[in-house]
């Protein structure tokens, strides 16, 4: 019995590895007076997890693999290097939740991970894992595994661990583990051990020590100065309403019934803005808006089409399947819209004079959006749209595009002179 | 709620309600990982939340989720179907550890990675079954802004209050279209009470108190916690089937539905002399909405069920449904999900189905349903 342990009979068979890794933690957390409720062991699923209820300090026992991302969770709420966290996990848990060590070892973690390698799943009943030697046999690998393991350390270390240790669990390790604990980063401790009832089963005439040299995995120690993890100084607002722009009602709108409408160009040539803006005059004139984006999810080529609903009333629903108004402006627009035009049984569309006319039920209005250049047109439409619907007004966008200090950004003269002749 | 002043309206999505709803109720971990369409609740976090960290993929979210909310943190992240059938395993974890946090799940359309900008409602079945043993986990589900406000700080307060992971049930559509809005409508959201254990006896971390273990974090020294996502007696001790272990493990899901009635939320608005009762969740209930208002106006008195709990599923719904002559249920799924939820395989006399795949659902679609 030590302040760590409850027991000194654990719960593993005879002569299993785990035993001495556990025995040696116990005497490295006596020896440095560690507090045992300073302490957080956290266990992975395997023979070795079983440990925890031998253990007298904080333990958390979790999913298979998943350890080391827990304890870094853990860590991420208590940053005190006074507090100790402790992964204990297999080679099997190591396997399966590789990714979660290289992530503690990248963002150096302040833990320490200990690998029970005994060379196989043990508490499953002897299965080959990633870290299996070549050729050691295992219940799924009984001629001896025939690939190579992963070089656990090299990988820890080259992912930005602190302290990296390889060692064979004999004797007295508590050297090792004493440095990991007092590693002020990430730390992981890889200890290749034996598990007697299928390890030695399965290898009987081999030498634990031979094993362990054939694995080509060396063993050593790899260490380096390095901060351990701590939150980057965050820029936070405190409320995410207090940025949003108002848009006060100015006047009254002439809008009796909803509307809904479909503004569709090509990906840069500012559809989402022009619906910004002519929403946004919208509500400046007191109608309630809705509008959404879509477009394809590279982002910067392809069709921009924006949904709009505005109404004098409170909009519940909002999906557009065919709209009152189309306003096209490019190619890309068009197609994508076509088949909502070639729906529309009434309405307007408003489509750039250099594109084909779909078969419509809608009235149609040619103009020419793209004079005013390719980046302006959706802009340019909008405008349009608003003299020639009188939806909203000409003045409500003008007014917002200033109001937000747009206008200098906006070729404002050139538009109205292009508006005068449409 | 207060009256709408247009004069404060402001253009808003449903992400940044969300998110400012969740950190008022004390949530101040957020784990992200990218996915459309759940992509803004991310962003939003990063400016708002204490804590926000991004995880390499969703499993790590969960673990490093679990892991704050043992040191005493309540974390939030949000996802969609391709994440959380990633995250499955773990929120089983955080279940039988009983750890407090929200996942919200944005619904998009699927199988596999499906169609990422499109909305869908084909997860309700699946949340109704995620966890092993089929015990039931608080799922609330929002159908418009004020319920992502009110919806985000309830889920808050029953995940603490059970002690257990609340999954706030959404859509594409909800949280990325922008709307405008009079924020100042919204009610007060006071940060969620948190109460640790305070006793000088030593602390037997699944010992229930009404249904729920008091919490103590792994931070302090002063007792030793033992939490374990094995079957456990109450001392957190892996224990396989004795008595104790099978009656901790009945105890979970006996706490997610004894309180159930404290977090029943659903709208029934009712007319005069109605036969015809309309049901739809989350997205769909915008539609149905319009689709009462249209009815009723022409003369065909139609009544409309909104629920927002959706697991436990309470049996109010069953006996609200039982009264009309036809109930139609919306929801954009092919295979009327929230209908098997209430009445299995054993499709009830008076229930119909509008569906989708792909689309929202309109008022029309609903409104041809009530009349054929
Ligand atoms: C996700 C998942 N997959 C598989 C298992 C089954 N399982 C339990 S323990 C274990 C292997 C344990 O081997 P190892 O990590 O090497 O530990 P040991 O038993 O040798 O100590 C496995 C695969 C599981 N619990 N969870
Ligand atoms: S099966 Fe092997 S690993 Fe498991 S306790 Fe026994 S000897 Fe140890």
């Amino acid at each position: 019995m030590t302040p760590l342990l409850n027991t000194s009979s654990l719960p593993f068979c005879k002569g299993c590895g785990h035993d001495l890794i556990a025995k040696n933690v116990a005497k490295v957390i006596d020896y440095l007076k560690i507090n045992v409720f300073d302490t957080i062991a956290v266990t992975d699923i395997g023979c070795h997890g079983i440990i925890d209820k031998a253990l007298n300090c904080h333990t958390v026992h979790g999913l298979h693999g998943r350890s080391t991302a827990l304890a870094a969770g853990i860590r991420f709420g208590v940053l005190s290097p006074e507090k100790k966290i402790i992964v204990f996990v297999g080679d099997g848990g190591a396997t399966i939740g590789l990714q979660h060590i290289m992530e503690a070892a990248r963002l150096n973690l302040n833990l320490t991970v200990l690998v029970h390698n005994n060379f196989l799943y043990g508490m499953t009943g002897g299965q080959s894992s990633g870290l299996t030697p070549t050729g050691f046999a295992t219940t799924t690998s009984t001629d001896g595994n025939p690939f190579t393991g992963y070089d656990l350390c090299a990988m820890s270390f080259a992912a930005g661990a602190s302290y990296v240790a390889r060692i064979v669990g004999i004797g007295d390790i508590s050297k090792t583990i004493e440095k990991a604990i007092t590693t002020n980063g990430f730390s992981l401790v890889e200890i290749m051990e034996i598990c007697p009832s299928y390890g030695i089963k399965l290898n009987p005439k081999r030498k634990f020590t031979e094993i362990v040299e054939a694995s080509g995995k060396p063993i050593g120690e790899w260490e380096r100065n390095r901060a351990p993890f701590d939150f980057p100084k965050w820029k936070k607002t405190a409320n995410l309403f207090d940025k949003l722009p108002k848009a006060e009602t100015l006047k009254s709108t002439k809008l009796e019934t909803p509307v809904s409408i479909v503004l569709s160009g090509s990906a840069g040539e500012g559809v989402q803005l022009a619906a910004g803006i002519l929403t946004k005059a919208a509500m400046t004139e007191g109608l309630e808006i809705t509008q959404k984006g879509s477009y394809p999810v590279t982002v910067g080529v392809g069709f921009s089409t924006a949904e709009i609903n505005l109404s004098p009333s409170e909009i519940h629903f909002h999906g557009i399947d065919i709209p009152d108004y189309a306003v096209i402006t490019s190619t890309d627009g068009l197609a994508h819209s076509r088949k909502r035009i070639e729906g529309m049984k009434s309405g307007v569309l408003f489509i750039d004079k250099s594109l084909p006319v779909p078969t419509t039920g809608a009235k149609i209005e040619q103009l020419d959006f793209r004079s005013i250049g390719a980046r302006d047109s959706s802009l340019f439409a909008a405008f349009v749209f608003a003299k020639k619907t009188g939806i909203v007004s000409v003045d409500s966008i003008l007014n917002v595009i200033i109001n937000d200090g747009k206008a200098d950004k906006l070729p404002l003269e050139k538009i109205k002179e292009a508006l005068a002749t449409v | 709620m207060n009256k709408p002043d247009t004069s404060k309206r402001q253009i808003v999505d449903g992400s940044r309600i969300m998110i400012e709803a969740l950190a008022r109720a004390g949530a101040d971990a957020f784990i992200g990982y990218p996915i459309t369409p759940a992509n803004l609740l991310y962003s939003y976090s990063a400016q708002r939340i204490p804590i926000m960290l991004p995880a390499p993929d969703e499993i790590t979210t969960l673990q490093w989720m679990s892991g704050l909310a043992l040191a005493g943190h309540f974390p939030v992240t949000a996802t969609s179907f391709p994440g959380f059938a990633l995250m499955i395993e773990s929120i089983n974890m955080a279940y039988m550890m009983e750890l407090p946090m929200v996942i919200i799940l944005v619904q998009r359309l699927g199988p596999a990675t499906g169609t990422a900008t499109c909305g869908a409602q084909g997860d309700l079945l699946l949340l109704k079954g995620m966890m092993s043993g089929g015990h039931p986990t608080p799922v609330l589900c929002t159908s418009s802004f004020e319920d992502i406000w009110t919806l985000s700080a309830k889920a808050v307060e029953v995940a603490v209050k059970l002690r257990t992971p609340v999954i706030l049930l959404t859509s594409k559509e909800e949280v990325m279209t922008q709307k405008s809005f009079d924020l100042s409508t919204l009610p007060e959201i006071k940060p969620v009470e948190r109460k640790f254990y305070s006793s000088e006896e030593p602390y037997k971390p699944y010992k229930p108190v009404n249904y729920v273990p008091e919490f103590l974090s792994v931070e302090q020294n002063k007792h030793q916690v033992r939490i374990t996502a094995s079957t456990h007696n109450q001392a957190g001790i892996l224990m396989n089937t004795d008595e104790e272990a099978l009656a901790n493990t009945r105890r979970l899901e006996e706490k997610v539905r004894h309180f159930l009635p404290e977090y029943t939320i659903f709208e029934h608005y009712q007319n005069q002399g109605a036969s015809n009762l309309i049901v739809a969740f989350g997205v769909t209930a915008g539609a149905a909405k319009d689709a009462v208002t249209q009815l009723n106006k022409a003369g065909v008195p139609t009544d409309l069920l909104i629920p927002k709990t959706m697991i436990p599923t309470p049996e109010g719904y069953l006996s609200i449904m039982g009264q009309y002559e036809k109930v139609v249920i919306a929801e954009e799924n092919m295979n009327n999900q929230f209908g098997e939820l209430i009445f299995g395989l054993k499709k009830a006399p008076n229930q119909r189905f509008v569906g989708g795949l792909g689309k929202m659902i309109t008022p029309q679609q609903i409104i041809k349903e009530v009349q054929s």
